[in-house]
């Protein structure tokens, strides 16, 4: 009866990374491979670049790794699926037990923030999968960063099992397990490469990117717009060294202020990418000649229209950072918005300016 | 990499500490460290104000006015007038990304 259950069980929808099924004293569990197909990795670079990482997900349960017995580790995790693809590789050759808590698909930093990977659910979750049945001991082991949403305490008054925060990385679980369960400064520290920050910008360009026409469209009708009506021949001329700048305010902000954050000066996000957005209109009206703005107008305008623009997308990476906090970026909002209605409110001024004298008004 | 100086809600006052190293073991920035049996401050601005600290710390040494340090969601809680929240996605390493 056991043995047609698990098949039927196994039958229905195992999912692909999985290897069988154990048995377990609170029924039978799948096992999962430690291995990436084809389509883990394919899965992992369309979550990068935004295409589906709401429903990217696992069922919340437990889960075996290799053949863990009642004395096996028990690491939690989220149920987006990239996370917990990363830990299941990561505990290649080792036997341990798998808790995967309700995230709504949401990875384990992002999750303890919002409070889903978090005291309550972790406290449910124990129970509804018997977890006390399953291991004889009570000891659980969560990702550092789920210490923002999980109260340690709390969860041993509640369950029992006491909470060791491990690795920021699940990379480093093998090293961590061989230390006898102690961290070096290494693993609990928070790391941000230049291959971090790159992997993150896809999802900079693209929000900014959709934003795009309508700034497009706008510059297009400015430029277009004649005494006789709207001209097709000026709109762009006159608008496509403007869209250009446009669109280098936005990878200078988007792009080349996340990859080169710790080499643009100064602390602050708003100051970095609005060096680096004056930087490209310079070095785009100086050296590129079809971009080359002759208008006085129009410089003035792009000089403090863009590295403002720039400016602002940049502040934007400070969600994906992992060292910003709530009150420095309240601060550079607060100096900063007055300061980018006033930019864009003066560069209003001086495309007014610039199409007065081009339809010789003034 | 550090953010702006003198700006962070942490506190920490060291006679409540009873030096179990919790925030120590927590904090992904290293601004606790442990200094003759108790927690000590490496460098306040280190500190990110995740809140992990303060959430495990069963003593009450520490508060942090704790949030999302997200432009996009900190622009959203001014226009509505409710706490930032992330209304993010995931990445392996970051909140919005």
């Amino acid at each position: 009866m056991q043995t047609m259950q698990t098949l039927k069980f196994v039958k229905k929808e195992a999912p692909a990374w999985t290897t069988g099924t154990v048995a377990t004293p609170a029924g039978p569990l799948y096992r999962v491979s430690t291995e990436w197909t084809r389509d883990d990795y394919r899965g992992m670079i369309k979550s990068r670049l935004g295409a589906f990482r709401m429903n990217y997900t696992v069922a919340p349960g437990l889960y075996a790794a290799g053949d863990p017995t009642k004395d096996s580790d028990v690491f939690v995790t989220a149920n987006y699926k990239l996370t917990f693809d990363i830990l299941r590789r990561a505990l290649k050759g080792m036997s341990a037990w798998i808790l995967v808590l309700d995230t709504k698909s949401i990875n384990v930093w992002c999750a303890a923030g919002k409070g889903t990977f978090g005291t309550e659910e972790l406290i449910k979750r124990i129970a509804d999968v018997k977890l006390d049945a399953v291991v004889g001991h009570r000891r659980i082991i969560l990702p550092q960063l789920g210490a923002v949403g999980v109260n340690a305490g709390e969860v041993r008054k509640k369950t029992g099992f006491r909470v060791s925060f491990g690795p920021v990385q699940a990379r480093d679980i093998p090293a961590y397990v061989q230390a006898g369960y102690k961290k070096t400064e290494e693993m609990s520290t928070i790391r941000f490469s230049m291959l971090d920050r790159l992997v993150l910008t896809p999802m900079e360009i693209n929000p900014a990117m959709k934003k795009f026409p309508w700034v497009a469209g706008g510059i297009l009708v400015i430029f277009g717009l004649q005494p006789q009506g709207l001209l097709f021949q000026p709109a762009w001329s006159n608008g496509l060294p403007f869209l250009v700048l446009a669109l280098l305010a936005v990878l200078a902000g988007a792009f080349v202020t996340p990859v080169l954050l710790p080499y643009v000066p100064f602390r602050s996000f708003a100051i970095k990418g609005w060096i680096v957005g004056v930087l490209s209109v310079f070095a785009a009206t100086r050296f590129v000649d079809p971009l080359n703005v002759q208008d006085t107008f129009l410089l003035a305008a792009s000089y403090l229209l863009f590295p403002a623009l720039s400016s602002y997308i940049a502040l934007q990476f400070t969600g994906s950072t992992t060292f910003t906090g709530m009150s420095g970026v309240k601060k550079e909002l607060t100096i900063g918005i007055p300061l980018y209605f006033g930019a864009a409110g003066i560069s209003a001024v001086l495309m007014i300016l610039f199409k007065l004298k081009e339809w010789r008004i003034v | 990499m550090k953010y702006l100086a003198n700006v962070t809600t942490l506190q920490y006052s060291l006679d409540k500490c009873t030096g179990c190293g919790r925030c120590v073991e927590v904090c992904p920035q290293r601004v606790f460290e442990m200094r003759d049996k108790r927690a000590a401050i490496t460098d306040r601005d280190l500190c990110m104000e995740c809140g992990a600290c303060a959430l495990n710390c069963e003593f009450g040494a520490i508060t942090v006015n704790a949030g999302v340090g997200c432009a996009a969601a900190i622009i959203n809680s001014m226009v509505t007038g409710g706490p930032p929240t992330c209304g993010c996605g995931d990445t392996s390493v970051g909140c919005c990304g």
